[in-house]
């Protein structure tokens, strides 16, 4: 495929969403793009969305299915506020997504699909593609798949198949308009459907046949060019949340020594940790998928006591009904990393949606004082240091760790830096081998004994001692455990002291982590915004239009919700006022509050997506505002669709 | 591994359920199974007789003590790993099975055993104990069944009988109750037994061949609690009437029950009922030598274990087979779980020697990599 004579016109950025009927193949579409975007040298973050239901009614608005990508030839934070190219296969999904965009954008539709019933459908009474409608946008009016019929009709498929291949012949046209290279793609659909010739033949010619009607037709007369990213030296890959968090668990054994144990129970949007980490058999990985989710941290927390790495992956609903298994591994003192990939609640709550409404079920979902570190990822490719990290503290302070992850970064993708094994840090398991309690000294031997919740001074871990170990046999369950012996124990004054020691453990853990880094450029900012998880990248890109806006602001991000880093409370300190940007109702806040009393001013949204940028930056705007005592106008910066770096 | 007599099939090609435990090094006596901590349980509990049986047992069974791992949930039987010093976890209730298949599947090497109560696995941990036996893992759970709850002393329990009087239930309880046997053979268990507390030979003959079993074997013991449901078992142990109550079920031997008659064969006997498709007591004496039924333990179907299991009281317990249901060769779930692990890591080419660390570089570098220079 060559480059035409056409016009070609340079971007910085683009943000393309394509949507259409869950059955569509808008998700293949938009990771193929990606690939493309990614082996080009983008830098890009994506944005999948789609419904619960694996088939909703065709050609309804709960149908819909989408996927965002967001692309520059410079770093970038979120996939996009508003699109700037909206492909829309029916009129559900042109309805479903045009209040997203920007007047001027552009729209590509399929006309094949605005027929009299799928407008009804969609709640159209008259088809937006006549009349003035859309006289504010860059309307194209394709019949996609018609043409793809045309382009396969050698193959001899019946027309429901030749039409399927619609999704590739949109993938094709936009690959043009933006100039991606097609080896990859050729490539994959020549792998995928290498034992189907003709299904294989027909989307390749459509992919072709894609690139071509752009090349040739009038109707698109400017192709874009987009540069490569500048970005740090390195091996990259494009990876999501779930397959970086998963990779991040088979470090986190390699690191150990440990085999990695994963009992876990299917659930969306987690259930993709256990289909990879059931591929990695060869690094002594075992998958469970138990009857429950109970029985799968059940099996991970027994799993642990024999010496494994335990492992529990699910998502909010599930981390319910885990909880007090989780409480037995906080009693036992064992290791275990629980993934909870949040999800839009309460209960069922938006299955497919993100949401960071888990972290105070993280933080107390448990009976009694029950402390549990909590380690959060704030990108899709930071998915892996973060499981590196729940590992380090599970194994090294002999605890369960909550590793909270959300549906935004498990199916969200970015290129990711292949970190260098060797940077990885070593987890010791340190079994215990020998007694060590002797009543009547070390020089009497034949007395000693083995303590089980006799604790290592400097972590206040206790002794991890495995079957098969002669000497050591010992019981341990979730009674309360006497200090030392662990035997089981009633007395008022051991309670105490044991409850305050396994939240002392837990506090401990901060000794070991980072401090908090501040991105404060002027080291003058009045107002800090800081957040965790997921909201990392709007934030980043929110605080980027202010200060492009001329204004101030300070910017932080926690990996540990639990314990805080040491120097959190003096940082927050040092600023007037403190923002922080939450998809929930303000939990970590509520922490924050009561933590450090501290006046922290919530930025909250649960619309089951990730916050937006330019919302966000109104928001920071107006605090700088009242910080500084200033009116705020932050322009062109303040507007979604405004073209330049961001 | 072991060699263990008691384990020992003396059968070529099947494989013991403690076959990869080490043995022990020398002789052992219950004292080294006994912990130093107090049994608490009322005093004339069935529990105790239990732990007695499984502390002289455990030595027989000659497996090393540090290989030996009980698991219970809560009430009062799953107090039982505290008393035995081998290792152990007193988890949380009806969980065990989970817990215990964690331990199985991670380890080959040990002897692993759950400890539960008619409460804890039937009611709470319904579900992880028809999925352990449909698993087939290798471990050996003995279900303590007193047919009440004792530990939150005394309400009734799914093993109660219709119409129990007890603190939750004034009226008489209008539950139906479980059959722990005929439930797992109904979840296709390949080990399945009844025995009972006060029976020390028969107990621990059930006990070896649960644990020689290599899968799941659910060991259902008879246990009176004298505090809240005294005498529920009182027609299998009195002297007087357990000739008429219990159904002793031998491998291979037709099964009659009641009086001697003179040729040493019980006065009432098992037959196929063609009405019904499952079995009935009939006299001995009116039916021909050859129709009553052959207790076949290692016949693949379950069909006829479960008519078996069906002739037990539904109420008050004045009949009940005792003894082996099924014991037949499945594969387990961990032994086949490891099997995937060790061949997955010799098709990459890792046979323990290839360097962990290059192929984590391998894995998370692998996929369509670029690079920045």
């Amino acid at each position: 495929m060559t480059h035409t004579d056409k016009q070609v016109k340079q971007l910085d950025r683009v943000i393309i969403r394509f949507a259409g009927d869950s059955g569509d193949g808008m998700q293949l579409t938009g990771d193929r793009f990606t690939q493309e975007t990614a082996a080009f040298g983008n830098d890009l973050v994506t944005l999948p969305n789609f419904p619960a239901e694996i088939r909703a009614p065709q050609g309804t608005l709960p149908g819909v299915s989408s996927f965002q990508v967001h692309f520059a030839d410079h770093d970038i934070l979120t996939a996009g506020d508003a699109p700037d190219v909206l492909v829309a296969m029916n009129p559900a999904a042109l309805r479903a997504n045009l209040g997203d965009l920007h007047k001027g954008a552009t729209i590509i539709v399929d006309t094949h699909d605005f027929t009299a019933r799928n407008l009804t459908k969609a709640g159209y009474t008259a088809s937006p593609l006549d009349g003035d409608t859309l006289a504010e946008y860059a309307l194209h009016t394709v019949d996609l798949t018609g043409m793809t019929v045309e382009a396969v009709k050698e193959f001899g498929l019946s027309r429901k198949d030749a039409s399927r291949a619609k999704n590739m012949f949109a993938l094709g046209l936009l690959s043009w308009m933006y100039g991606r290279p097609t080896d990859p793609t050729t490539a994959f659909l020549t792998k995928r459907f290498a034992k189907v010739p003709d299904i294989r033949d027909a989307n390749l010619a459509a992919f072709k046949a894609g690139w071509n009607f752009g090349e040739t037709t009038e109707a698109f007369a400017v192709q874009y060019e987009i540069k490569p990213a500048v970005m740090a030296p390195g091996t990259y890959r494009n990876i999501t949340g779930n397959l970086a968090l998963a990779y991040g668990l088979v470090a986190g054994g390699v690191q150990s020594g440990l085999p990695l144990f994963l009992g876990t129970y299917p659930i969306t949007p987690a259930s993709d940790i256990l289909h990879e980490l059931s591929k990695h058999k060869s690094f002594g990985v075992t998958t469970f998928q138990a009857e429950d989710e109970i029985a799968g941290v059940g099996a991970a927390i027994g799993a642990s006591y024999a010496g494994h790495l335990g492992v529990t992956s699910t998502s909010g609903p599930g981390v319910a009904l885990k909880s007090e298994a989780i409480g037995l591994a906080v009693m036992t003192e064992l290791p275990l990393v629980v993934v909870d990939v949040q999800r839009g609640g309460p209960s069922t709550g938006l299955p497919t949606k993100t949401e960071q409404a888990d972290l105070l079920q993280a933080m107390f979902g448990r009976n009694g004082e029950a402390p549990v570190p909590i380690v959060a990822p704030q990108s899709p490719g930071d998915c892996f240091a973060a499981a590196v990290e729940a590992t380090r503290i599970a194994v090294t302070y002999r605890t369960p760790v909550l590793l909270l992850s959300d549906g935004y970064l498990a199916n969200g993708s970015e290129p990711w830096r292949v970190p260098a094994v060797d940077d990885l840090p070593v987890i010791d398991p340190a079994f215990a081998t020998e007694k060590n309690h002797f009543p009547n000294g070390a020089d009497d031997p034949d007395s000693s004994e083995f303590w089980p919740y006799l604790r290592d001074e400097k972590t206040l871990a206790r002794p991890w001692a495995i079957p098969g170990t002669a000497g050591l046999e010992h019981r341990i369950g979730g009674l309360e455990k006497g200090d030392g012996h662990g035997n089981i124990s009633y007395d008022p004054a051991n309670h105490d002291f044991m409850v305050r020691t396994r939240q002392a453990k837990v506090d401990r853990i901060a000794d070991s982590i980072p401090p908090v880094e501040v991105d404060d450029p002027s080291g003058e900012a009045k107002v800090l915004v800081l957040g965790w998880g997921s909201t990392y990248g709007p934030i980043g890109a929110g605080v980027r239009r202010v200060r492009k806006a001329g204004y101030r602001v300070a910017q932080a991000h926690l990996r540990h919700l639990n314990p805080f880093p040491s120097n959190l409370g003096e940082v927050l300190k040092g600023y007037d006022k403190v923002l922080v940007p939450e998809m929930n109702l303000g939990q970590l806040s509520l922490l924050l509050r009561a933590k450090y009393l501290v006046d922290a001013v919530g930025y909250n949204h649960v619309r089951g997506l990730p916050l937006k940028a330019t919302e966000l930056a109104h928001a920071i705007g107006e605090l700088v505002g009242q910080a500084e005592g200033v009116d705020i106008d932050l322009g062109v910066w303040g507007e979604p669709s405004q073209k330049e770096h961001i | 591994m072991s060699t263990s007599p008691l384990t020992d099939l003396g059968l070529p090609g099947l494989r013991s359920g403690t076959e990869q435990v080490p043995a022990a090094d020398g002789p052992q006596t219950g004292k080294d199974f006994t912990s130093d901590q107090e049994v608490r349980w009322c005093p004339g509990c069935g529990d105790y007789a239990v732990l007695k049986a499984v502390q002289s047992f455990l030595p027989d069974l000659g497996l090393r003590r540090e290989n030996i791992v009980f698991v219970s949930g809560i009430g009062c039987s799953s107090r039982f790993p505290y008393y035995l010093d081998t290792y152990g976890m007193h988890s949380i209730h009806g969980r065990a099975p989970s817990i215990a298949t964690g331990i199985a599947t991670a380890r080959e090497d040990l002897s692993v055993w759950v400890v539960t109560g008619d409460g804890d696995a039937l009611s709470i941990g319904g579900n992880h104990l028809i999925h352990a036996l449909r698993r087939n893992v290798n471990m050996t759970i003995l279900l303590f069944n007193n047919r009440i709850y004792g530990l939150t002393k005394g309400q009734y329990s799914p093993t109660s009988e219709t119409g129990k009087v007890t603190k939750s239930t004034p009226m008489g309880s209008v539950d139906h109750p479980f059959n722990p046997v005929s439930l797992a053979l109904g979840a296709e268990a390949s080990f399945v037994a009844r025995t009972i507390d006060s029976d020390r030979k028969h107990l621990t003959s059930v006990l070896a061949a649960a644990a020689a079993h290599r899968g799941t074997s659910l060991v259902e013991i008879y246990q009176n609690c004298p505090i809240f449901n005294d005498g529920a078992f009182d027609a299998i142990k009195s002297p007087d009437t357990k000739a008429d109550a219990i159904i002793p079920l031998v491998h291979g031997e037709p099964i009659t029950f009641g009086a001697r008659l003179e040729d040493g064969r019980g006065s009432k006997a098992l037959v196929r009922d063609p009405a019904s498709g499952g079995v009935k007591v009939v006299a001995t004496t009116d039916v021909a030598a050859d129709d009553v039924l052959v207790h076949d333990a290692h016949c693949d179907d379950p069909t006829m274990a479960f008519a078996i299991s069906r002739l037990t009281a539904a109420d008050y317990l004045d009949q009940s087979p005792i003894g082996i249901f099924r014991q037949v060769e499945r594969p387990t779930y961990d032994d086949q779980a490891r099997e995937q692990v060790a061949s997955a890591t010799t098709d990459a080419g890792n046979d323990g020697t290839a360097d962990p660390s290059a192929r984590l570089a391998e894995l998370i570098g692998g996929g369509d990599t670029w690079t920045i220079i």
